[in-house]
């Protein structure tokens, strides 16, 4: 083979996966250019209050997304603060502490959570989640402990809620927090703990001294990745957070998410302000969930460039 | 009711444009003709749809594809000429009807739905008793508690847990919504300014996805009452109320009453032009009934399309009746489908060249 033939070649190869790349982030500007152009009219006609008022009144005409951006917003917060000390713990378990067979076992087992598809999800918060939570959890939360004098725990039980949706968001985002912490865990370098081991640490110290804060950027990028999951989340929010078009006063409180409002409202909207309005909401979650993304990949990526390369 | 008066005044004007008299009503495919036709709208009578037009590309080789992504959709793409039909629960309104210029739109109807309202009270042995007004006041959050005097009234000799009453409602809108707020704004003035629409602002509640969403939502939750439609609420052996009709006997929703309503409001509309089928009397009409219409648009150049979809419908309107009652649907009043076969054959045969 002639080396001229070998450049040809390189060059079809370096030409044909630039063009697949290439299709990613145009793929992005379309989408994002798309939901724009459709939204503007909305963004023209009723301008900020698209972001602040609270009143989603189609008949009249009133599209207000607060309750809608509010619901999202705290629900995957909700979700986040739940998830994320347990995905860490597994990814510390896993890595630092356990046998390699128990370890493998349980990371094989969490990795199993993210398998289970969102409408799944949905089912068993309508049929054991919500039951559970109406019947015992809130009474419990409310009532016998008497929390129910804080506005967050009052309210009548229903069931979907608030709440409901949070937990259902926090198992799902559990395995991709998991799985992230655990690959920048291992990017640490051993020699990090090890060092830290012969200074005379015990294995828990090594980890909160040694290991942790090598991490703490990646973590939270892995933290993130769960974030960005659970705010564009919709099938399992829909089904269980009560579809309730109005700001949640309290936990327990039916509330919506922009993404639960738009696959609810979409297919049935016929009037251009309507789709439009929607789009907007639509551009609004596309631009948090873009942003949270781009954080957290910035932010996995501090760790691997720092660590990952250093030869422990 | 005015899309009764669209369909009438589009009849008129169908028939001044009648293309001569040729007599050709064979279901024969011709070369030329469209080989496929694509629709799409409403969810609730997709399941008919889909019998009818397997059995009429059986018969004809015309194949009619149809997307049951909701009745808005069904609109906005029909608007927008991506498809050859559309479907919906929701009448047109003129406003409607003007956007979809230069076509004009024929919307016929093709069977009648109606609304069940669905229950879950553990321990209840009969049909719970709902008046038009009562039912008002359950989803205005007027009546909180299942053993109010109101109800306890409506259902003597039965015993109504003190549980709170909630309201499950559809939050994807659509049809089945349109019906069931249009009825609470025939019975109630407090839904009057409100209730005609298909994306109502339920003051009280939650919100399932779809029939199957509220269903399971009622399901779930003891207390919880939830309208869902008809077809669904019967295939899945759903407890459906027993509602007041408008002459006073209280009535489940089954294929009999609701064709029975259909019957009586299509017959009252000969004279007044004007067919009310939600609240229609009659001993044995169920009130919360309604059509689901196939939009039909007209435009030269879907001529042949037009024409295809005009013979589907000669043929559904008069030989579909027995699959609509196989799946559960109740088949249009024959005074109706009497009015707009003659309109459709028109349709039907091909223009004089």
């Amino acid at each position: 083979m002639t080396s001229a033939r070998i450049g040809a070649s390189d060059r079809l190869f370096l030409i044909g996966t630039a063009a697949a790349v290439s299709v990613v982030p145009l793929l992005i500007v379309v989408i994002t250019v798309i939901v724009v152009i459709a939204a503007w009219p909305a963004v023209q006609t009723h301008g900020l209050t698209l972001l602040t008022g609270v009143e989603w009144d189609v008949p009249r005409q009133q599209f207000g997304a607060l309750p809608a951006i509010v619901g999202t917003l705290t629900s995957s917060a909700m979700a986040l603060a739940l998830a994320a000390p347990v995905g860490v713990c597994v990814a510390v378990f896993v890595n630092e502490l356990a046998p390699r067979t128990i370890g493998t076992a349980v990371g094989a087992l969490v990795d199993l959570l993210a398998a289970i598809p969102s409408v799944v999800y949905g089912l068993w918060g309508i049929f054991v989640l919500l039951p559970w939570l109406r019947e015992t959890v809130m009474p419990l939360l409310r009532d016998t402990l008497g929390l129910g004098r804080f506005a967050l725990f009052s309210g009548p039980a229903y069931g979907p809620s608030l709440l409901a949706s949070g937990l259902v968001l926090a198992i799902m985002i559990l395995p991709y927090i998991a799985a992230v912490a655990r690959e920048v865990l291992a990017a640490v370098p051993r020699a990090q703990r090890e060092a830290a081991l012969a200074l005379g640490a015990t294995r828990w110290e090594m980890v909160r001294d040694a290991v942790l804060p090598t991490a703490r950027a990646g973590l939270i990028g892995g933290v993130m990745l769960g974030l960005g999951r659970a705010l564009g989340e919709t099938m399992a929010v829909t089904m269980v957070i009560g579809n309730r078009n109005a700001l949640p006063d309290s936990l327990f409180a039916p509330a919506y998410s922009m993404a639960a409002l738009l696959a609810n409202e979409f297919n049935e909207a016929t009037g251009d302000a309507h789709v439009s309005a929607l789009m907007a909401v639509a551009g609004v979650l596309l631009f948090v969930a873009l942003l949270v993304n781009a954080l957290a990949r910035v932010l996995v990526g501090s760790v691997r460039t720092r660590h990952a390369r250093v030869p422990g | 009711m005015a899309v009764w008066c669209g369909v009438v005044c589009f009849a008129i004007t169908a028939c001044g444009e009648r293309p001569g008299a040729s007599s050709d009503t064979t279901h024969l495919r011709r070369p030329g003709d469209a080989a496929e036709l694509t629709g799409a709208g409403a969810t609730f009578p997709y399941p008919l749809y889909a019998r009818w037009f397997g059995a009429w590309a059986q018969r004809t080789g015309v194949r009619i594809n149809y997307q049951s992504i909701g009745s808005g959709g069904g609109i906005r793409q029909l608007q927008a000429g991506t498809v050859d039909f559309g479907a919906s629960d929701v009448p047109l309104s003129d406003d409607e009807l003007a956007a979809m210029a230069p076509r004009t739109v024929l919307q016929v109807p093709t069977a009648v739905g109606a609304i069940a309202i669905t229950y879950n009270l553990p321990g209840l042995d009969r049909a719970l008793r709902l008046s038009g007004p009562v039912l008002a006041a359950i989803f205005d959050g007027t009546i909180t508690q299942w053993n109010d005097p109101r109800l306890r009234a409506l259902n003597p000799g039965v015993a109504l847990p003190e549980r709170d009453v909630l309201v499950v409602y559809r939050a994807d809108g659509g049809g089945t919504t349109f019906a069931m707020g249009s009825y609470l704004a025939t019975v109630s003035p407090s839904w009057a300014s409100r209730g005609r629409t298909k994306d109502v602002r339920w003051p009280v509640g939650i919100g399932g996805r779809g029939n199957e969403g509220v269903a399971a939502q009622v399901k779930a939750m003891a207390g919880a009452i939830g309208y869902i439609e008809v077809v669904y609420a019967r295939q899945n052996r759903l407890p459906t109320a027993a509602l007041q009709s408008a002459d006073g006997p209280f009535l489940v929703p089954t294929i009999e009453h609701v064709r029975a309503a259909a019957d009586t409001a299509i017959a009252l509309a000969a004279t007044t032009t004007a067919a009310q089928l939600l609240n229609a009397p009659g001993a044995t009409s169920y009130p919360i009934t309604s059509l689901t219409w196939l939009l039909l648009p007209r435009e030269p150049e879907r001529r042949e399309g037009t024409r295809e979809l005009a013979r589907f419908l000669a043929w559904a309107l008069r030989d579909g009746g027995v699959i609509a009652g196989e799946l559960g649907y109740a088949p249009i009043p024959d005074r109706l489908r009497d009015r707009l076969l003659p309109i459709i054959d028109s349709l039907a045969v091909p223009t004089v060249p």
